[in-house]
């Protein structure tokens, strides 16, 4: 296909989507959602399917159903902004064209839930976005105000902690302590913010509930697959002929979608930014983008043959070493040893053999970590070391 | 002078530990990083120990609390601005600013650090210079930009 052939289809397929960037009315949206009440709303959001789209891919109407059943004098609904996984980068562009609607996610989830205070969780690297935010919050207030919906949102920073995006380690920032991921259970919906029941969602996922009520659950649900319902936002990037942010369906074939952002050179794609897998071009048929497949929080990095995968998983565990809380032993040591590891084999200290420890290592930090950083290690690690173990050993 | 830098009492949102990143995040607004005093100040008005404090403040990346230049660049490092070249771009501020990574230029104007992804991977490579964004980098665009920070803190002295 050419450039501009694989734009054209390009549009047609997000044509069949268009959710996340199309313009609302959030006022009669949210007059709606007040006719239709709280229990409905949950069953709306549950029946479309809906799953988290910012990696864990939680069901969303379940968490604000859990939410709702707990009684307690102070709820919260967080917004997770705190998109740190590398090669995501939609997060940033639905906040800047579509805060309105971020901030309608989450009146309906204080709806839902009956949280009154609503808290956007804003990574560093995105603080110029806070002006503009600051502004869509005031205008949002005096809607709330108009409908007599007693809700309030503020915004906290983060201070560049990639760990803050895990939802109770953001908790403990937002208390004002180190990022250290807490034990779960108990889970954010029953003891979160200050041990009070929280709902944290991605920003994307609030948006979607936003749509969800506004056209209802049938029009989220038709899209996708059975186990991978609606859309998703990619953020495509790499060597790719097309890179950028699209929304388009999930459940589709890894080989489809390199046809079309891919520089027909592709070797291998990594699903799911640096916690994902890295999935070799042998495998592109199979590979289902979803939850019954390969998920992603959004992140697609493509990779021609001119890459280095040592390289690339060299700078995974170089980030992944920096960005472990160490709090907990197999993460915080592991990751310096799967990076020392490689880099002792690439030198020739250690033998091929070698390799098979850290494998293992890999898979004991998947079953003892605390938290989903360490446990995600193991993905590329062990789907970039087995695919392309002769360019990690020589 | 740090005093004048940490509001008093118990403003927003509140009092409490609650209150410390954001008290801290605004005294680096201010001043680019945290010194002892400042720590101890907010351990102070908080009633924390300055030891819980500092671990906090430690902990995050962007609450340097080592001295720092009055502009911080902070360059992308992780896979998507690698691909597109970060290295060059690095060399170019190190040649331009004659400070390594990781240094303060002597003049105390610029301190040039390393950061993770920032989100601009379709446009690598990034950099951050304070709050501000810088995508797409060449080395003569990146010297452009250098330029202009350079000769407006002259215009200001």
């Amino acid at each position: 296909m050419t450039t501009k052939e694989k734009w054209t289809r390009l549009q047609q397929q997000q044509g069949r989507v268009r959710m996340i960037f199309e313009e609302v009315d959030c006022a009669a949206l949210l007059r709606k959602a007040i006719s239709l009440g709280q229990e409905s709303i949950i069953e709306w959001i549950e029946s479309s399917g809906l799953r988290g789209r910012g990696g864990a891919g939680f069901p969303t109407g379940r968490k604000w159903r859990l939410a709702a059943a707990q009684k307690a004098d102070r709820k919260f609904v967080i917004c997770n902004a705190d998109e740190g996984e590398p090669g995501t980068f939609k997060d940033r562009r639905i906040l800047e064209e579509q805060a309105i609607k971020v901030c309608t996610g989450m009146a309906l989830c204080a709806l839902a839930t009956g949280a009154r205070e609503g808290i956007i969780y804003l990574r560093a690297e995105y603080s110029y976005l806070l002006t503009s935010l600051e502004e869509t919050i005031q205008e949002f207030h005096l809607l709330l105000k108009k409908l007599d919906l007693p809700f309030d949102i503020v915004i906290r920073s983060g201070s560049g902690a990639y760990v803050c995006g895990e939802e109770t380690a953001l908790i403990e920032s937002l208390e004002g302590r180190r990022g250290e991921p807490r034990n779960k259970p108990p889970f954010p919906v029953e003891k979160g913010l200050h041990g009070f029941p929280t709902v944290v969602n991605n920003v994307e996922t609030l948006v979607y509930c936003a749509m969800i009520i506004e056209r209802g659950a049938e029009a989220f649900r038709r899209l996708g697959t059975k186990d991978s319902q609606g859309g998703k936002v990619f953020s495509v990037s790499g060597d790719a002929d097309i890179e950028g942010i699209f929304e388009l369906e999930l459940g589709m074939s890894l080989a489809s979608f390199v046809d079309l952002f891919g520089d027909g050179d592709t070797k291998a794609v990594q699903v799911g930014g640096s916690s994902g897998h890295c999935v070799p071009r042998k495998k592109f048929d199979e590979t289902v983008i979803g939850f019954e497949g390969t998920p992603t929080g959004g992140s697609m990095m493509l990779f021609n043959s001119s890459r280095s995968m040592y390289h690339i998983l060299h700078n995974y565990l170089e980030f992944f070493e920096e960005e472990s809380c160490g709090q907990c032993t197999p993460c915080r040591v592991g990751c310096q040893q799967l990076l020392r590891g490689i880099e002792a084999i690439k030198k020739g200290e250690k033998d091929a053999h070698y390799l098979q420890e850290l494998l293992r290592l890999a898979r004991t930090m998947s079953v003892s970590s605390k938290c989903g950083l360490g446990q995600s290690v193991a993905n590329p690690f062990i789907s970039i070391a087995q695919n392309f173990r002769e360019e990690i050993l020589y | 002078m740090c005093t004048k830098l940490i509001p008093k009492g118990s403003g927003e949102p509140g009092a409490g530990r609650e209150a410390l990143l954001p008290r801290l995040q605004e005294i680096h607004r201010q001043k680019r990083w945290l010194d002892a005093d400042d720590l101890l100040e907010v351990a102070r008005d908080l009633k924390l120990s300055p030891a819980i404090v500092y671990g906090t403040a430690s902990f995050y990346s962007f609450l340097d609390t080592e001295p720092r230049g009055k502009h911080i660049i902070r360059i992308c490092r992780t896979i998507g601005c690698y691909m597109k070249g970060k290295d060059e771009i690095i060399r170019t501020i190190e040649v331009r600013l004659k400070i390594r990574l990781g240094e303060t230029t002597r003049d105390g104007r610029f301190s040039f650090l390393a950061a993770n992804c920032m989100g601009w991977c379709h446009k690598g490579p990034a950099m951050l210079i304070d709050e501000e964004v810088f995508t797409e980098l060449t080395p003569q665009k990146t010297l452009r930009i250098l330029d202009e920070f350079i000769r407006e803190r002259k215009v200001r002295a």
